[in-house]
């Protein structure tokens, strides 16, 4: 489980690995919110490509951080989410309700 | 219905047994030949159920969680996980998505899950004395194209 940054033009890409339960979402929120507090970016793509397992604490991980950005004004999308756990993302509903854009891989 | 192989797992109420349950109960679950998003539900649900266990049920606690897996008649694996924390005072609310008592990093959606992604839930809680989640699911499998 490893996070990488990417910093474009006050984007900031975050691509996230392996599996998200409660257990890693810990470390993987504090990395993510020490980033977004350092730079500031406009907007917010979080990566989940190499996601391979998770369960509702990576829909409490998009909404934590959804929020964060809010604050700051900036928007967040979380795309390349696999089709095995865009089965959670379409339950949640995080399309609908909140101003976050999910794109499917 | 028969009990054909059952599996017994105890364990702590760490955040880093979350993986370790879910991966036994679905290794054990693979004697039926799941489908891999029959596998992958299994494993969602498992996660959900363990992971109240010791965010809500023992929060600053800790203590012992008890997972049995039970292999039925007619390709049906059956799931209870059972803890020993805090109850739940109002079931049906609990139940309901989206609703959290905590909120913050919780999203409210681990029944949701649970329903949504096994065939059958139960969940009977005695506040103070704690919480059993008996979780159902018939694998169709690989093999069986009906
Ligand atoms: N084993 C348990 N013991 C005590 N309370 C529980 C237990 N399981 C669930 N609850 C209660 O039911 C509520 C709903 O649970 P659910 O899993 O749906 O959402 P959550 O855990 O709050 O959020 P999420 O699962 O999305 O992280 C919890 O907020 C908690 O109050
Ligand atoms: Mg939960």
């Amino acid at each position: 489980m490893k996070t990488e940054f990417d910093n474009k033009n006050k984007f900031l890409f975050v691509y996230l690995s392996g599996e998200i339960d409660h257990h890693s979402a810990i470390d993987i929120r504090m990395e993510i919110d020490k980033k977004i507090s350092q730079l500031k970016p406009k907007k917010l793509i979080l990566d989940y490509s190499d996601i391979t397992f998770m369960d509702s604490s990576g829909i409490g991980l998009i909404m934590g951080r959804h929020r964060l950005m809010q604050s700051i004004a900036g928007e967040t999308e979380v795309t390349n989410v696999p089709p095995k756990m865009y089965k959670v993302v379409k339950l949640s509903g995080i399309e609908k309700i909140g101003k976050v854009s999910v794109k499917q891989r | 219905m028969k009990v054909t192989n059952s599996m017994r797992t105890i364990v702590d109420s760490r955040s880093v047994n979350e993986g370790f349950a879910r991966v036994t109960v679905s290794t054990f679950a693979s004697q039926l030949d799941p489908t891999v998003e029959e596998l992958s539900d299994i494993k969602t649900a498992v996660s959900e159920a363990v992971t109240n266990c010791i965010v809500h049920a023992y929060r600053e606690k800790s203590g012992k969680i008890y997972i049995s897996t039970d292999i039925l008649d007619d390709s049906i694996v059956r799931i209870k996980i059972r803890d020993r924390g805090c109850g739940i005072d109002d079931i049906q609310q609990a139940m309901e998505p989206l609703y959290s008592s905590l909120g913050g990093e919780r999203a409210g959606l681990g029944f949701a899950v649970m329903e949504s992604f096994m065939d059958k839930i139960k969940v009977r809680s005695t506040p103070g004395k704690g919480t059993t989640v008996t979780l159902q699911k018939k694998i169709n499998g690989k093999y069986n194209h009906d």
